[in-house]
């Protein structure tokens, strides 16, 4: 033994992804639901604290490099943080947080005894993926943790107590594998081109093949394969289905940060690795992505305002508003970029918040229906009061956190001379405020009835985090220091890339 | 005769090829889940072949330190696709454990009937 | 039933050198090719093997279910345990070169020898359950 004490300070990269995988274990070893929550609630809340001292050391010593094995990097997996990921640790660290701590009435509500050991380790399995994703610097690497993510949530959403989630759970798992594959084609042409799956020794090395038709090829397979799993219309045909028949819990869990995750790995490769002089140089991509980010805001949002199932709505809105992080790739500007990885944390906030408030209604009232929620605003007052605050963040309005990205958003089409695009962002706005407004119309104007009379209370934890989350769309989109601000140097940083 | 020759040379790229196609093929065309799975699970198989492919080096030896060895293939695409095949396995337990549990609940695997009767229970809900 | 009789014999004979075959290449794996996942795969192929010629019930005689959902998260534990190890000896997540207090050559060994333990039981463990969960539909 070494007579000096452990400094863990210096291994913080790897306990970010080893706590939850030993949480998992020990979950799996313990299988009794109580228990096992409460295993699962110590490990999500290790992860923010864990996450803020990297984003702290980021902040002040620059980026982190952390060689697992012990090996250099040429020959190893490393971790790499720099202010792009460690804003996104700290963003599904907290939302996992956030989820735990809502979820064991909900879950015990929702999912047989026997099998709740099970969707623990299962939610754990999930959250390591989705922090290795964030914070690994090898292509390969990435493919190994989203593969572990995906997996855990297929099995998560098979969970729902709806017969229809095993459905969508297996269609998930046809596309997400599609998309992962592709994924992986596009890293071995990169390989083979380079001789390396270190992102960072990559993208020093492309310089000498720029102009290769492997290369272009690659980007081609990585876009298609991580459109699949950021759920990129029209790619997004597994989301609606996988969201509305998930567990409420879980459907929140992934809504806020699986996508979100999908969207930086997109990021990394294309800015980072490709950067953008080769990406979008003498490529159609730029094109390509922003009329597929229009036709995302547009065409979804229509869907979802015919929607009768309140989670599958907020599915649909999920994939119009992953259409709005898309422009703000597509601009590849400063502004833009800013807008798209700022919506990336505001719709987090968002969507978990609206997510959560839905599960408590579940809970209380089993209802799923648009039009069963009759009323339902008077009877749960607290509930759907967060409901409406998130539902106006949705809608972007002045002094919410959906603002202050499609602000950004704006500004960053304007400053291309794209006035028509502003125009677009409004309309698809306008499409939220329809879909949001039907409900809310439902909930508070018309007379209680059925289910909705009489509702069980909903637990305090349940109605707490569901505020908490409403609250900060409302703070976020007054104190923009730390979405904006931060998302401006992740924009300034991915824009830079690696050389 | 190049264009041939490069053909000829370049055979296991056209076998990747036709592997993926089949297996993407496989998936999209056929309605029977278990029959979509192997699809993907040929689809996968087929980038194992383009990870091997360029790892091998003609005439060098399996990648053990021994004296007097000089030229041996590259270890790493094999590390990796171990890894992958174990992803591939992972995956298709799931999916056909999946398929059996729906076979269970619904009483068939052949997604276009399993599709309407979600319809209607969508409809009907 | 009773007529498989050259199966039965056959299997009792060949279950034993796949254990045996199994356990070669997981030990040779340090020097040579091989492994936990090769090793784990045999293993349970021996398994599967007694399984299908004696009935599922036997073999879950011999292999309780309990044992192998036991035997999963063990071997994920062990691997991951080798890493937190490393901390303690001051070293990176996995690091092995300082596992024996100084000897690298000796660590290495040892970090291989451990972490392929782990695969070992998990991918054993692994495939009996995928087994036993297929094998156990529709008898109900």
């Amino acid at each position: 033994m070494s007579a000096e004490p452990l400094l863990l300070q210096d291994h913080l990269p790897a306990l970010q992804v080893v706590v939850p995988l030993l949480g998992s274990v020990v979950v799996a070893l313990l299988r009794q639901g109580p228990a096992a929550w409460v295993v699962t609630l110590v490990c999500a809340w290790s992860m923010p604290l864990i996450a803020f001292a990297l984003l702290d050391q980021v902040m002040t010593n620059g980026t982190i490099s952390y060689a697992l094995g012990g090996w250099p990097r040429e020959v190893s997996i490393e971790y790499r943080i720099d202010q792009a990921n460690a804003f996104l640790l700290v963003l599904v660290s907290i939302m996992a947080a956030l989820v735990t701590t809502y979820m064991p009435r909900s879950i015990a509500d929702e999912i047989a005894p026997e099998r709740q050991g099970w969707y623990y380790c299962m939610y754990l399995l999930c959250l390591c993926g989705l922090l290795g994703m964030a914070i690994t610097g090898d292509a390969f690497n990435i493919f190994v943790f989203m593969e572990v993510s995906s997996l855990s949530m297929y099995g998560l959403i098979a969970m729902g107590r709806d017969r229809r989630a095993m459905v969508s759970a297996y269609q998930y798992l046809v596309l997400g594998t599609l998309g992962a594959t592709f994924y992986v084609i596009g890293v071995g042409l990169l390989f083979t081109m380079t001789g390396t799956l270190n992102l960072y020794d990559m993208a020093g090395k492309l310089e000498a093949v720029e102009n290769t038709r492997p290369l272009i090829a690659a980007l081609a397979f990585i876009g298609v394969g991580i459109g699949l799993k950021l759920a990129l219309f029209p790619l997004h045909l597994w989301l609606p289905n996988a969201y509305a028949f998930a567990p409420s819990a879980a459907t929140a869990f992934i809504a806020s940060t699986a996508t979100k995750v999908a969207v930086y790995i997109l990021l990394r490769i294309v800015f980072s690795v490709y950067g953008v002089n080769i990406a979008f140089g003498d490529t159609p991509a730029a094109a390509a992505l922003l009329a597929l980010a229009i036709m995302a805001m547009i065409a979804p949002s229509v869907v979802a305002i015919y929607q009768a199932n309140v989670k599958r709505m907020l599915a649909y809105s999920s994939v119009a508003q992953i259409g709005y992080i898309m422009l703000g790739i597509a601009l590849v500007s400063q502004t833009g970029l800013t807008g798209g990885i700022s919506h990336l944390f505001n719709h987090a906030l968002i969507k978990a918040s609206l997510f959560l408030a839905v599960g408590c209604m579940v809970y209380s009232t089993g209802i799923t229906r648009i039009e069963q929620m009759a009323g339902i605003g008077r009877t749960m007052p607290a509930t759907m009061g967060a409901f409406v605050l998130a539902g106006l963040g949705l809608i972007g309005v002045p002094g919410t956190a959906g603002f202050v990205s499609k602000w950004f958003l704006i500004t960053g089409a304007v400053e291309q001379g794209l006035w028509w695009l502003a125009a677009v962002i409004v309309f698809s706005s306008v499409l939220a405020m329809i879909y949001v407004g039907r409900v809310v119309e439902v909930a508070w104007f018309r007379e209680p009835s059925g289910a909705a009379v009489s509702p069980r209370k909903p637990p305090l934890e349940m109605v707490v985090v569901t505020w908490v989350l409403a609250l900060a769309v409302v703070y976020f989109g007054f104190d923009t220091d730390i979405s904006a601000g931060v998302a401006g140097d992740a924009a300034s940083l991915l824009l830079a890339g690696y050389r | 005769m190049s264009i041939v020759n490069e053909i000829i040379a370049n055979y296991n790229y056209w076998i990747t090829i036709f592997l993926m196609l089949s297996g993407l093929y496989i998936v999209v065309a056929k309605s029977n889940m278990i029959k979509t799975l192997l699809g993907l699970a040929v689809f996968q198989t087929s980038v194992y072949l383009l990870y091997l492919s360029p790892g091998k080096i003609l005439g060098g030896t399996p990648p053990i330190l021994e004296k007097g060895i000089e030229v041996y293939s590259n270890p790493l695409p094999h590390v990796l696709i171990l890894t992958a095949i174990v992803v591939g396995v992972a995956t298709l337990a799931l999916g056909l454990a999946l398929v059996v549990r729906i076979n269970e609940a619904y009483g068939t695997i052949e997604e276009d009937e399993i599709t309407a009767i979600v319809d209607r229970e969508d409809h009907a809900e | 039933m009773r007529l498989d009789t050259i199966l039965r014999v056959c299997a009792k004979l060949f279950i034993p050198f796949i254990f045996v075959f199994g356990l070669y290449v997981q030990l040779h794996g340090d020097y040579g090719p091989g492994g936990g996942f090769q090793a784990g795969v045999i293993i349970a192929a021996g398994v599967f093997l007694y399984a299908i010629i004696y009935g599922l019930s036997a073999a879950q005689r011999a292999v309780p279910k309990g044992l192998v959902e036991f035997m999963v998260p063990m071997g994920v534990l062990i691997f991951a345990g080798t890493g937190i190890y490393s901390f303690v000896v001051d070293t990176n997540y996995l690091d092995y070169n300082n596992l024996a207090h100084g000897d690298a050559v000796e660590g290495q060994h040892w970090g291989i020898f451990l972490v392929e333990i782990g695969v070992l039981v998990t991918v054993a463990s692994t495939m009996i359950a995928i087994f036993y969960a297929f094998a156990g539909r529709g008898r109900q």
